[in-house]
């Protein structure tokens, strides 16, 4: 029987600082593809949700493509094939936060339509009848209600961004599993650095995680 | 302006048809490992036994709550270190997708079975059926028929996970492409084309789901969504 | 001549949380008993029944089943009547005692006579013919042997509690627990449910019955429950308790119901 492995977890804790500087980076690609992700998400949502074939068809096909494919192949084609297209460059950033902020977009566009529709016609009916506009009546009565509704899903696909953030290695941006990359090759010793890099997200990604079941409950209660 | 060229793409097809093989292939491999895993994992997490449902919870969350391509990462780098054993791209690719989509359908399994509503289980051992018989004849039967939607959804989603297998140079289809992209200089061309065969296929899988959803809910056995 | 009781309940007690449901019942059950367990709704008659059965295990007190007692005592420091029950055991009890549910809780993936057959074949490790045969005879002891292709989906309240009926009779029970079996069901449906509980009630089948149909419950039964604060208020022969209670509890009760008339 071959001896059991020896975990030695020194070099990986040494070399803190640059797994800090990587996880300063995920917070940075995450922040960015929340915001973009989410803030598209809802006009594309909308636009989902409208009448006009003009608006709706655009808004359909915007998300049937970009929930159809790959996240990686979305980041690798902005990453290589764009900039043949431009006249200038593409950082890794930019290539990894436009694959994951339309990916999330056209995902989170689906939860704002679906929490939306679900509220029902007469609040806006209602809302109308007292004289709102169409717009005032999404903005002051509709959407209140229907995001109590949506912060579940959207806590999920929140989750998922966080996760997709590790994609952005494969374009070497600097977030936490390249430089868990970096740190492997020069130490040797994949097994501890990538352990490490996989606790970290668990112990960052467990309370959303939690936190969407606690909402999951809670909602479930408050709308019966 | 760029000329656009399909020419190199289409004279190198025959990389990206294998590509797209391999791409099935290890999607085909975790699906088979993966569901009737997530099957063993519901019940173990169902059990009233703290021994089987423990471990099970631990699996479930630690696979759900980190992202896949470290888990890839681990098993191909880290675990052969540890076992001594040798790893090849898509051993470490089917081990890691089978047990994270396992973890998913884990939670679909346990979210149909749990729907099926008590007085199922109830009549059921009324009757003399032991906890086992249960499960197989009554509760099953109907949890399957409920979760079949979010098994295929879940299935999709796998096969857009598989897309990593590219990065620990596995030749899926996305390897492929970026082979073909460097041999052919035209990587404009050839992501987009990827871009678009895998919208088709993955787009098609698509309809066929909501195709199934739309007659299970007409048949009445569908669970309201 | 005394005969053992097919089914001796005794120091009954039920608690859910800090609710005490049942606390101290006392029954014997003859064979050819029908017994009507009456009381206000939250008094505790279905969690007394299912204890019988063991869908709600007690948490003090015994159920003898056939002269034997079910589970084992185990007694602790902070519980000295604690009783432990095996699952095994308990559903050996299950199939010699049937029940028939208010919401039916027939299978939906199965036509009537495979939910007859249910039990048969699973339980009994019948073979499908052996199976098939006793459950069309099942079928159309509740009058429902042109239904046995029909899907439960397919079948009006009263059918499907026929049925449900008609899988519990398969099981060749020793006793039948009807645990309010047409409180769910449209009015114009009891009267075809009745028929057959009341059929198998002159067949001599031993039962016990728990109902708002009063006077269903002075026909079928030979004796009456009353219950009241978890324990047995008034027992007696329908006469007894429906006709002149002695109980103040019992009299309002019945007075309650007056629209029953006997």
């Amino acid at each position: 029987m071959a001896a059991a492995y020896r975990w030695n977890f020194a070099p990986v804790f040494e070399n803190a600082d640059v797994l800090w500087a990587g996880a300063i980076g995920t917070l940075r690609l995450f922040a960015i593809c929340v915001v973009l992700g989410f803030g598209f998400g809802l006009v594309v949502g909308l636009g989902r949700h409208a009448k006009s074939r003009w608006i709706y068809l655009p808004a359909t096909a915007f998300v049937e493509f970009f929930r159809n494919t790959p996240v990686l192949v979305q980041i690798l084609w902005f990453y290589y094939a764009l900039p043949i297209l431009l006249p200038f460059e593409i950082s890794p950033l930019t290539a990894a936060a436009l694959g994951i902020s339309l990916n999330s977009a056209a995902f989170s566009a689906e939860i704002f339509r679906g929490g939306i529709e679900s509220i029902d016609r007469s609040q806006a009916e209602a809302a109308r009848a007292l004289g709102m506009t169409a717009a005032q009546a999404m903005r002051r009565v509709v959407l209140p209600q229907a995001l109590r509704r949506m912060v579940p899903a959207l806590t999920n696909r929140g989750i998922e961004i966080f996760k997709m953030t590790t994609l952005a290695s494969a374009v070497a941006y600097v977030e936490l599993l390249q430089q868990g990359k970096l740190l492997a090759s020069l130490n040797f010793n994949p097994i501890e650095t990538y352990t490490v890099i996989a606790i970290v997200f668990f112990l960052c990604l467990l309370p959303m995680v939690q936190a969407t079941y606690a909402l999951e409950r809670r909602l479930g209660r408050a709308d019966a | 302006m760029h000329v656009w060229n399909f020419a190199p793409v289409w004279a190198n097809a025959d990389l990206l048809a294998l590509g797209l093989l391999n791409t099935l292939k290890v999607t085909g491999a975790a699906l088979a490992f993966g569901i009737p895993l997530g099957l063993v994992l519901a019940l173990m997490r169902l059990s009233p036994s703290r021994l089987l449902a423990w471990p099970a919870v631990a699996v479930i969350e630690v696979f759900r709550t980190t992202p896949p391509l470290v888990q890839l990462f681990w098993f191909f780098f880290a675990l052969p270190i540890l076992l001594k054993v040798e790893m090849t791209p898509y051993v470490a690719a089917v081990l890691t997708f089978s047990i994270e989509s396992a973890a998913f359908f884990a939670e679909v399994f346990r979210g149909g079975i749990v729907s099926v509503e008590r007085g199922q289980w109830e009549a059921a051992r009324a009757l003399g059926m032991a906890p086992r018989q249960v499960m197989r004849r009554v509760v099953l039967p109907q949890a399957v028929k409920r979760m079949i939607p979010a098994f295929l959804e879940r299935a999709i989603e796998l096969m857009k996970t598989t897309t990593l297998v590219a990065i620990i140079s596995y030749a899926d289809l996305l390897f492929q492409t970026n082979e073909v992209a460097q041999k052919t200089f035209r990587p404009l061309e050839v992501f987009t084309v990827t871009a678009l065969i895998y919208f088709f296929v993955i787009f098609a899988a698509s309809t066929v789901v909501r195709g199934v959803e739309r007659r299970l809910a007409v048949s009445g056995e569908g669970m309201a969504r | 001549m005394t005969t053992t009781p097919l089914l001796r309940v005794r120091a009954l007690h039920k608690t859910f949380g800090d609710h005490a449901v049942l606390r101290g019942i006392d029954l014997d059950v003859m064979p050819r008993d029908r017994i009507a367990i009456l009381g206000a709704s939250g008094s505790g008659k279905s969690t007394l029944l299912r204890c019988l059965n063991f869908m709600e295990l007690p948490s003090a007190g015994t159920v003898e089943l056939g002269g034997q007692a079910i589970g084992r005592a185990a007694p602790g420091k902070a519980d000295p009547d604690r009783r432990t029950y095996d699952q095994a055991e308990l559903t050996r009890v299950r199939q010699r005692v049937g029940m028939v549910f208010q919401q039916f809780n027939l299978f939906p993936h199965m036509t009537a006579l495979g939910n007859v057959m249910e039990g048969l074949r699973t339980v009994r490790g019948q073979r499908e013919s052996e199976a098939r045969a006793r459950a069309q005879v099942e079928l159309a002891r509740v009058g429902l042997a042109d239904k046995a292709d029909a899907y439960p989906a397919r079948l009006s309240g009263g059918q499907k509690q026929r049925v449900a009926i008609a899988r519990a009779l398969a099981m060749d029970p020793e006793v039948l627990l009807f645990d309010e079996p047409t409180s769910a069901l449209d009015p114009e449906l009891v009267g075809e449910v009745l028929r057959v509980i009341r059929a198998l009630a002159e067949e001599g089948r031993t039962m016990l019955l728990v109902t708002h149909e009063i006077g269903f419950a002075y026909h079928v039964a030979n004796r009456v429950v009353f219950l009241a604060d978890g324990v047995i208020h008034e027992q007696g022969t329908p006469d007894e308790v429906l006709k002149h209670p002695t109980q103040p509890r019992t009299r309002a009760f019945v007075e309650r119901h007056r629209e029953f008339d006997f």
